[in-house]
């Protein structure tokens, strides 16, 4: 019994060091992206443009088809849910502000995070971990490129800057698919459900959405370095670690928007 | 007059958790002279070329590349340090993303002014160096494993490096490639004036292009001299590992077959 306990309490104390060592390795790596991107060009290291612009590309122009249909199935779905559970109330003509500020204030930003957690964040895990083991990260150092500059700051900033932009879209498209709905089933016409929304909404709301999907940006990076910087034992390493990628930043994501929403929004 | 030391390594001693893998290594390379570190598998060679190119720092001793300790350089100098060394790593490592010749430019993309018209002139002349001209505008997964190994010498020169490191550069290719590179190996050397240091574990490869050998064996320099001195060593270690290849070649495989299908 006493030794059970004790191989437990070591498995719990080794997993513990394990999460202290990989958040202290990513608040390394947030903290020199964050020297590149303002200090480089003076070490004559600048970020190059290019590798952000292409970054993306692939992480916000190629997500946008998978995302519209995705948010558009949420926006359809929470419209029928919303006017179901009103109409107990026979309150299904205020579905609208329940919908506005569900969508804007969390859906879209998590499905969002999600989405881009699940295409992009497990892409820069794989990739950085075939880096690892094909000797590239090496390869990297030993010419005089940081890697953190070169790897890491130009998939961090696209994704600072699409992933608000991919929870904008979100917020247009999810919102039209309610607004379709909602203006069939309680027979209003459609320019009547956006003002509605107008209505509903205000600034800080939008805020609070775009302000999560940042948070979001970052964890998604970070966690996707950090896994893939972790890979050992060759392709099955990758899939492991690309695996655990995803589980974790899906996990980040969670949690911290529970923790956002109890902050801010009580 | 003696020549310059590029490479200084004394005392080295390295570890893998508890385990000693370096275990106090001493060793000096001259300006221009071809350094071969040879031994078999775990005898810390390629953990003593990881600390040469400061991707490891010593538990205890010292590194010192053109004069300059590794573990006392701020990252900005090490950066500064590793623009006048070139590496070939093992497996190549070329980026897969970038074609042949975008791999060779990196280096020059990252730290210089030049324009992209000069850049590929460079890059052109590296390949025609290594005798890939025309495969530049290729990715790395269309070429050979020989091709590999010749960009990525191309890719390890292209900004004159003062220092050449090479890992295992003949592992996995045919004996009449494997040649060639050695040849190539020496024809760099012998144009540019580079220190290099070549690690292998092919003895026919480190008799052909080394000036002096350095035997490793269990974490420990066994033998350190020119090739006859290496030839004439008296030390079990060191002859066992030369005769390795004879040991191999006499492996009676019928009678390992018979014993396996458990006949007398």
């Amino acid at each position: 019994m006493r030794a059970k306990f004790v191989d437990l309490a070591g498995k719990v104390g080794r997993a513990t060091v394990l999460a202290l060592d990989e958040m202290g390795f990513a608040a390394h790596l947030l903290g020199k992206s964050v020297y590149w991107l303002f200090l480089g060009r003076r070490q004559r290291q600048p970020v190059r443009l290019d590798s952000v612009v292409t970054q993306a590309f692939e992480i916000g122009v190629q997500a946008i088809p998978i995302l519209s249909v995705l948010t558009f199935t949420i926006g359809v779905m929470l419209a029928i849910q919303g006017i179901y559970t009103l109409k107990t109330f026979g309150a299904e003509s205020r579905v609208t502000t329940g919908i506005a500020l569900s969508l804007v204030r969390e859906f879209s930003s998590l499905i969002t995070g999600i989405l881009v957690a699940g295409r992009s964040g497990s892409a820069l895990a794989a990739r950085l971990g075939t880096m690892t083991i094909n000797q590239e990260i090496d390869a990297l150092t030993v010419m005089g490129i940081d890697p953190i500059r070169y790897l890491v700051v130009p998939p961090l900033v696209a994704m600072v800057v699409m992933v608000p932009a991919l929870t904008m879209w979100s917020h247009l498209v999810s919102l039209f698919a309610a607004g379709l709905y909602v203006s069939a089933a309680l027979d209003i016409s459609f320019s009547a459900y956006v003002q509605q929304v107008i209505d509903a909404l205000r600034l800080a709301d939008l805020a609070h959405g775009l302000a999560k999907s940042v948070i979001f940006a970052v964890l998604i990076t970070l966690v996707g370095v950090v896994n893939g910087a972790a890979v050992t034992g060759g392709a099955e390493g990758v899939g492991r670690m690309t695996t655990r990628s995803v589980v974790h930043a899906l996990s980040a994501i969670v949690i911290t928007d529970m923790i956002f929403a109890f902050m801010v929004t009580r | 007059m003696t020549a310059s030391i590029n490479i200084e390594v004394d005392g080295l001693v390295a570890y893998y958790g508890e385990r000693k893998v370096l275990k106090g290594i001493d060793l000096a390379v001259e300006d221009g002279e071809i350094m071969v570190i040879m031994g078999g598998s775990g005898s810390g060679k390629s953990t003593l070329l990881r600390h040469l190119l400061g991707l490891m720092l010593p538990a205890e001793g010292v590194v010192r590349l053109l004069g300059r300790d590794l573990a006392q350089l701020s990252s900005l100098e090490m950066l500064d340090l590793r623009r006048r060394m070139g590496v070939a790593f093992q497996s190549g490592a070329l980026f897969s993303s970038l074609t042949v010749a975008e791999n060779i430019m990196l280096p020059l993309q990252e730290h210089t002014d030049l324009d992209t018209k000069t850049m590929e002139i460079i890059a052109h002349l590296k390949l025609e160096v290594v005798s890939l001209a025309g495969f530049g505008h290729l990715m790395p997964a269309e070429l050979s494993g020989g091709m590999i190994k010749r960009a990525a010498l191309a890719r390890a020169i292209v900004t004159d490096p003062k220092l050449l490191f090479c890992d295992e550069p003949s592992a996995g290719l045919d004996p009449v490639v494997s040649s060639s590179i050695d040849d190539l190996i020496l024809r760099l050397r012998d144009a540019m004036g580079m220190t290099t240091v070549v690690v292998t574990h092919d003895l026919d490869s480190a008799f052909k292009i080394a000036d002096r050998i350095c035997v490793l064996d269990d974490g420990e320099v066994i033998a350190l001299g020119n090739k006859d001195e290496i030839r004439a060593s008296q030390s079990v270690r060191v002859q066992n590992l030369l005769n390795r290849r004879s040991e191999e070649v006499t492996l009676d495989t019928d009678a390992y077959l018979r014993r396996l299908l458990g006949e007398s």
